[in-house]
Formats: C-alpha cells, sequence, structure tokens
C-alpha cells in the first residue's frame, strides 16, 4: 500500500514538474512584457511553440552524425529524471533514496556534455562558439554547485533531498550564515545554468551574444521541441531545488494525507510564481554582462560556496 | 597652374566643378590623403570619374573634380586614401572603369549574379555571355587572409537571426577575441544608378525617397535641393522650413529608436520599451501633420508635396512636449545603470585619427572628434537662420556615440521649436519646368540622421534625369566599424554594429 501510494506520488511528480515546466516560462515572459509595458504573448504560449515545433519537419545538416540526432532525447531525458528526484510537494517519493544532490549534478552535468558535443557535432561557427562558451562558464558554475551542496550536506549531514528538507524543517538547522551564502550562490548558478540576464539572454536574435541559443542553432522541428522542453524543465529545476532545499515550507511528510499534499502542489506553484516575478523582475533591471565578465559572477558564487563550506567546518554553528 | 585656376564648367551650381588630368587627380588625392581636404564622394559617369571634397576654406566650400577617362582607366585614389576603395571597385563593377594602382580589385556591388554584366559599360568582346543575358559569372570572392595559431572564421550572414538588411560579415577570431572583421556587402543592390537615369524629375525624386527607407526625408531633401540647385530655382521659404521640420522629425525618431536598441543589443530592453513609445508619438505625429508616418514623398523638387496644416503644428508642439517631460527620465536611467555603462564605456573605440582620415559623418564622427555638420558647415536654408549646437565628444565608443545622438535629440527638440515660432507663410511649391533650358548640373549636401548625404544630379534638356548619384554616409562609416571592432569580442560586435547603424540599403545602391 505505501508502495501504491509512493509510486503514485512519484508518477505525480514527475508530471507536476513536465506539465507546469513551460508556463513557468511563459508566465515569466509574461510578467517581463508587463514590466515594460506590453501585453505580451499569452501564458500557455511555450506550449503552442512545443506543439508547433513537433509538427515541424526536423531539418539536419548533412555533416550531422547519429549524436546530433540523439542528443535532444539524452538531453530532455537526463533532464527529467533530475526534475522528478527534487521532492517539490512531498518528501515520500518512491525514488526518494536515489534523489541526490550529487546525482542530480552528474545527470545535469551529463546532459550540458551532451549538448556541447551536438553543438559542435555540424562543424558550424556558431555551434563551437556556444559550445565553448557554455563550457567556460560550465567549468566555474560545476564546482560552485558542488561546493554549495557539500556545504548543505554537512550542515543536514546527507545529501539525499528528502532528508535535507525535513532537516531544514525541523528546528535544528536555525541561522545559519553557511546556509544564506549557499543561497546566494545557488540562485548565481541557477541564473547562469539557465542562460538567463545577465549571463545570456534568452530573448535575443543576435547570434553573436548567444551561449545556449548558438549552442542548439542548427535544431529544429522535434529536436528543438525537445531541447526547448528540457530548458524549461531546467529552470523548473532550479527553481525547485532552491524551494525544496532552502524554503521547503508546505512539503507534505511521508505518509501524510490527500489534503497535506493538495496543500503541498499549492505551495510549490505560489513557490513557483514567486520565483518567476523575482526573476523577471530582475531581469529588467539589468542589462547582460559582457561574456568575460561571467566567469567573474559565477566566481563569486564558487568562492560563496567554499566560504559556506570553511565556515561550516570552522564552527558547526555557523 | 592651381586647382582653383581652372575654369569651373558652365552650368554646375552651386559650387564649382572642374575637368582635370591625371596630374592634378593625383595631387587631390594627395591633398585629401595628407588631410589638408576633406573626401566627400566619389562616384563614376559614362567615360568619367568624379571626386567630391571639402575644401578646408571659411566657411567650408565643397569642390568636385572630374577625370575624364576615355580609356576606361583612372589613377586610383584608394591608394592614398582607403575611404576611396569601397567606391572605386563600385565604380570598376557598374562603369568598367579601372582604377589603376588599386590595392584591392575584388568586386564589390557585382557578386556575379548580374544578367548583362556592368550596367553602365559596353560589353566587352569577351563577355560572350553578356549577350545572352546570363550572368558572366565570377571567380569566387576571396576573403583577406589572416593566418596564425588558434585563429579561426565565423560567417554571419548574410541572412541574419533577426529581421534586418543582409550583409555578410566575416570574423576571424583568436578565441573570442576579434583579429579582422571583413564585411561583404551589396546584397541589396538595386539598380539605383540605372533607374535613375532616364528617368523624369517626379520619378527620380520618389526613387531617391526610397533608397535608405529609415532617412527618406534627408534623402528627398538632398536631392530636391540638388535639383533646385542645378535648375536655379529656390523653393518658397515656407517649403523650406516645413522641409527642416520634417528632416528634424525624422532625425527625432531614429534617434530615439537607435537609443532604445543599443540598450536592448545589451539585453536592457526596458530602455527600448520607452524609447520605441516616444519614438511610436513621433511617428503618429509626423502622420497627423504631414499623412506619413516616415514622410516618404513628403519632399519633391520645388517644394513639397503636403501643407502643414494648424493641427499638424499643435500635434508637432504636443509631442515637444512630451518628449521634453519623458526623454531625461530615460537619458538618468541610462546614465545610472552601471550593468549598462559597463557593456558601452570603452567598447568599440574609433580612434579620431581614422574618422578624420575617413571623413566620416554623423554620430559615428562626431563621436570620435571629427566635428562636422552640414547644416552648420554647408549651411542650407532654413538651418542658416537657426540656432544649434553640434554635439562633439572624443571618446569614439559605444557610449559616446549614444550620448551624442541624445545630444542631438536635444537639439533637435530646440530646432523644431524654433521652426514652428518662425514659419513663414506663403506658397509652398515653386514651377521647375519652366527653368529647364540645356543640361545643367546640381549637387547638395543635406545632414541626415546617419550624417551628410550628398546629392548630384545632371538633368538634360528635355527635363529627364541623366545622371544622378546620391552618395549614403554610410560608404565611410561601413569600412570604420572594422576597425572599431578590431580587439573587441565577438560578443559585442552587435552593440558595435547597432551603435553605427549603417545602411545597408543605402550603401548598396
Amino acid at each position: 500500500m505505501t508502495i501504491l501510494g509512493n509510486l503514485t506520488i512519484q508518477i505525480l511528480q514527475m508530471l507536476l514538474v513536465l506539465l507546469p515546466a513551460p508556463l513557468l516560462i511563459g508566465f515569466i515572459r509574461k510578467v517581463k512584457a508587463r514590466l515594460l509595458r506590453k501585453k505580451g504573448p499569452p501564458l500557455i504560449q511555450p506550449y503552442r511553440d512545443l506543439i508547433k515545433l513537433v509538427g515541424k519537419e526536423a531539418v539536419v545538416a548533412d555533416s550531422a552524425s547519429w549524436l546530433f540526432r540523439a542528443v535532444p532525447y539524452l538531453v530532455f531525458a537526463a533532464t527529467w529524471v533530475a526534475a522528478a528526484l527534487i521532492p517539490t510537494f512531498a518528501t515520500g517519493l518512491l525514488f526518494s533514496w536515489s534523489a541526490d544532490l550529487i546525482a542530480i549534478i552528474a545527470l545535469l552535468g551529463s546532459a550540458r556534455f551532451f549538448l556541447a558535443l551536438a553543438g559542435m557535432d555540424v562543424g558550424t561557427g556558431f555551434g563551437g562558439l556556444g559550445s565553448s562558451r557554455e563550457m567556460m562558464f560550465a567549468t566555474l558554475a560545476e564546482p560552485a554547485m558542488i561546493m554549495i551542496v557539500f556545504a548543505v550536506a554537512l550542515i543536514a549531514g546527507s545529501t539525499q533531498l528528502s532528508y535535507v528538507a525535513e532537516f531544514m524543517l525541523s528546528p535544528a538547522v536555525g541561522l545559519r550564515v553557511s546556509l544564506a551564502l549557499g543561497l546566494i550562490g545557488l540562485v548565481i548558478v541557477a541564473i547562469a545554468e539557465n542562460a538567463r540576464i545577465p549571463v545570456d539572454n534568452p530573448a535575443t536574435h543576435l547570434e553573436l551574444t548567444m551561449v545556449h541559443e548558438a549552442m542548439v542553432l542548427e535544431y529544429s522541428g522535434r529536436h528543438l521541441a525537445m531541447i526547448e522542453l528540457s530548458a524549461q524543465l531546467k529552470l523548473l529545476l532550479y527553481v525547485s531545488l532552491i524551494a525544496c532545499l532552502f524554503l521547503p515550507w508546505g512539503l507534505a511528510p511521508v505518509g501524510a494525507g490527500i489534503g497535506l499534499h493538495v496543500f503541498g502542489i499549492a505551495a510549490y506553484f505560489a513557490k513557483l510564481a514567486v520565483a518567476g516575478v523575482a526573476l523577471a523582475v530582475f531581469e529588467t533591471s539589468i542589462a547582460k554582462m559582457r561574456v568575460f565578465r561571467v566567469p567573474d559572477f559565477i566566481g563569486v558564487a564558487l568562492m560563496l560556496g567554499l566560504l559556506a563550506t570553511l565556515l561550516r567546518f570552522m564552527s558547526g554553528s555557523l | 597652374m592651381s586647382f582653383a585656376e581652372i575654369a569651373p564648367v558652365a552650368h554646375h551650381h552651386p559650387w564649382p566643378r572642374r575637368i582635370v588630368d591625371a596630374g592634378y587627380w593625383r595631387d587631390i588625392a594627395g591633398r585629401l590623403a595628407a588631410g589638408e581636404w576633406g573626401f566627400l564622394a566619389l562616384w563614376g559617369d559614362t567615360g568619367a570619374v568624379h571626386l567630391a571634397f571639402l575644401e578646408a576654406t571659411t566657411p567650408a566650400t565643397v569642390s568636385v573634380a572630374t577625370l575624364p577617362c576615355p580609356e576606361g582607366r583612372f589613377p586610383s585614389v584608394a591608394k592614398a586614401l582607403a575611404v576611396a576603395s569601397r567606391p572605386e571597385r563600385a565604380i570598376r563593377d557598374l562603369f568598367g572603369l579601372e582604377p589603376i594602382g588599386a590595392n584591392d580589385e575584388r568586386h564589390w556591388l557585382d557578386h556575379g549574379r548580374w544578367p548583362g554584366g556592368r550596367p553602365f559599360a559596353a560589353p566587352a568582346p569577351g563577355d560572350a555571355e553578356d549577350a545572352a543575358g546570363a550572368a558572366p559569372g565570377l571567380p569566387p570572392y576571396r576573403f583577406l587572409d589572416s593566418t596564425g595559431p588558434g585563429l579561426h572564421q565565423i560567417p554571419v550572414g548574410p541572412v541574419h537571426a533577426g529581421i534586418i538588411e543582409p550583409g555578410h560579415f566575416r570574423f576571424t577570431c583568436n578565441g573570442e577575441t576579434i583579429v579582422r572583421l571583413e564585411e561583404r556587402l551589396g546584397y541589396v543592390h538595386k539598380g539605383l544608378d540605372r533607374l535613375l537615369a532616364g528617368s523624369t524629375i517626379e520619378r527620380a525624386a520618389k526613387l531617391a525617397a526610397r533608397i535608405s527607407g529609415d532617412s527618406t526625408v534627408a534623402y528627398s531633401f538632398a536631392f530636391a535641393l540638388a535639383v533646385e540647385n542645378a535648375l536655379g530655382v529656390k523653393a518658397p521659404p515656407r517649403a523650406e522650413w516645413q522641409r527642416a521640420l520634417m528632416a528634424e522629425l525624422e532625425r527625432l525618431a531614429n534617434h530615439l529608436g537607435d537609443i532604445g536598441a543599443v540598450c536592448n543589443d545589451a539585453a536592457y530592453a526596458i530602455m527600448l520599451a520607452h524609447c520605441s513609445s516616444l519614438r511610436e508619438q513621433v511617428l503618429r505625429t509626423a502622420e497627423t501633420a504631414f499623412g506619413h508616418r516616415l514622410m516618404m514623398d513628403g519632399i519633391q523638387p520645388g517644394g513639397v508635396a503636403v501643407e502643414l496644416k494648424k493641427e499638424g503644428a499643435a500635434a508637432v508642439r504636443g509631442l515637444i512636449k512630451v518628449v521634453r517631460a519623458q526623454f531625461p527620465e530615460l537619458v538618468e536611467l541610462y546614465d545610472n545603470t552601471a550593468s549598462l555603462a559597463d557593456r558601452t564605456v570603452a567598447t568599440g573605440r574609433l580612434d579620431p585619427a581614422l574618422a578624420a582620415a575617413f571623413s566620416a559623418g554623423g554620430f559615428v564622427g562626431r563621436a570620435s572628434g571629427r566635428s562636422f555638420d552640414a547644416r552648420r558647415d554647408l549651411p542650407y536654408a532654413p538651418y542658416d537662420r537657426l540656432h544649434f549646437e553640434v554635439p562633439v565628444m572624443t571618446e569614439g565608443d559605444v557610449n559616446a556615440r549614444v550620448w551624442i545622438r541624445i545630444k542631438e535629440v536635444e537639439q533637435s527638440l530646440d530646432l523644431i521649436e524654433q521652426i514652428l515660432a518662425g514659419m513663414p507663410t506663403g506658397a509652398t511649391t515653386a514651377d521647375l519646368l519652366g527653368h529647364i533650358m540645356s543640361t545643367c548640373e546640381g549637387l547638395a549636401v543635406v545632414e541626415g540622421f546617419r550624417g551628410d548625404i550628398l546629392a548630384s544630379v545632371r538633368i538634360s534638356a528635355d527635363g529627364t534625369i541623366e545622371r544622378a548619384y546620391l552618395r549614403d554616409p554610410s560608404w565611410a562609416q561601413w569600412p570604420l566599424l572594422e576597425a572599431a571592432i578590431e580587439g573587441n569580442i565577438v560578443a559585442d560586435f552587435p552593440l558595435c554594429n547597432k551603435s553605427f547603424n549603417c545602411s545597408y540599403s543605402g550603401h548598396d545602391l
């Protein structure tokens, strides 16, 4: 019975991250448009775009190898699994034993690795440009992420997300400087990893300034739909991760009733909305950085992560 | 005998045109290269080349030198003066005249796709395909070499991801750093020289208005002035003031659009949103006042097409109030956003020496210390009676080019108020046809929002255009973009490009 219940929750969780992912993007675009005194596209526009892309012919370059075709599905699968592992509304997930922060980083890292390979596969100038920039950022973003995870894991005593979330809800956590540092670091990593302003501009049409978009410039049709959906999932994943680690209020505990689960879902959507508005406001108020300044920006996240870990080592209460 | 002592040809107004031999031609090229005189334009004609330049007198005067080329050759100006290189290559493509000693012998406007070869030259005996009407085919275009360890090329365009004009950019980079940028233009060649030749003044005026859509008023203005100068007609005073009003509204709209667009290229969309809203109000006011958002065909040789009514003037006054109220806040937002300043300051710096050597006009030249504005230095009515300042900066970076625009917006607002206050009454068109007697030539230089537009026309005795040439300021600005971007990073190119905002259409003819 418990297994069945947990399985239902797990399936619900997988759908819960997949289905609203385009909505989150649509919501952010809408808020940004309103901030610019524009009407903006409807909230469901990202869904329409995905359906449109799936219906279109996928144009593949002559020089593309099997890798180029396989990567969109690989990336999507890895991102979806990673997103499904994060407790969004309930901690009692069937796979929660595998919901390990290190596993999530590894899944995202592999997705990035394959995407960068695919960017270079066709051999166009833009693909290589995008891949090289993406990797330049990743060399700092990944260690930053790992340092933040270490800090959190040292405090909570585990890298397992359900456990960390429960610990964060307990009074044992207290006020810790290292957690605050970790939160800021994680937000920076999230902005960089999701190609948002000031690191990348998701709305640009200027090929030469693109990072993520340049890497996937050769994709079209259903391949592009997969990549777009993966990118949307990834944004949702980072928001969920920040919510799960630092704002775990409303998460339904293991074995809770339907009511608590429904409340968990409502709380989750509220968190997504708050994050969406915050991101839109931040993006509207800042210009994009020079490419070579981005490492400084992500470097801050790395330093914060390092500092958080060190502080935890020096004093158990910080 | 010095150049000035050569007798000018008859019926060329208002500045003299002199027919020179190869010796004088080289001498002029030398003086231009030495920076003694300023380059204006170099264009071809059937069996001759013309070179317009600015003599450094006070007030400045324009001179035209013509070198007949009976053998189809002329000494290259570009050998000493880099800005003349692309015009020379265009002359070779269009007229088949060979510049002797030129450093760059590649084709420019001709991409090997014109049926019938060179538009203005008799087919050479070897051009067998020409008779059949097929494109003669050219050897593949060879981009300049840059070799070295770690260098790679990024080809961009001619079709871009955004909806903009086509042009090809070939970047040679070392990682992110641009080692060399080479432009390949000519994709929007419309055959304007050929279309203009033989058409009536009326039709030619319409063509001139469509050379570069964003500067349609400036082009119409320049063409109308050139025709009027040729025929010795003066537009009625009210028409002159109305023309200036249109020209300033156009400048206002384009500068506002550019300021927003530069910021948007740094992903600072809020500036674009507000500037676009202001620009839209300028365009709507233009529609109310002159019946067309861009005021296309509003200016015609002899006068203006539309009479400015009371409601129109009131609409413009209302617009000035709105812009004056909102624009300072935007300037403050631009100036106080550190993340934006980080992108624009010191990016794409254009050396003042280069701006001077290329006689760069407009905000490109004025942001790099070249103080030239046709409205002030080659004054035409009604600017000779208006008060305005020409902002000049020396930093030469993206930020300076934005600031020149900001200051020019302020000047334009002042000018529009002066024009509305001083607008005389009376007729708005003058008769042209009665003045057509014999072949006559006219020249005019008008300040568009990008810089000085030069128009030269030759009208034959039957009242048709024999030859008309309109030189866009972008001819000097495109090559400077190549220089300004060197040593910058690839990701900053769109920002620099937008701050130059050169015209493809005006350049490709």
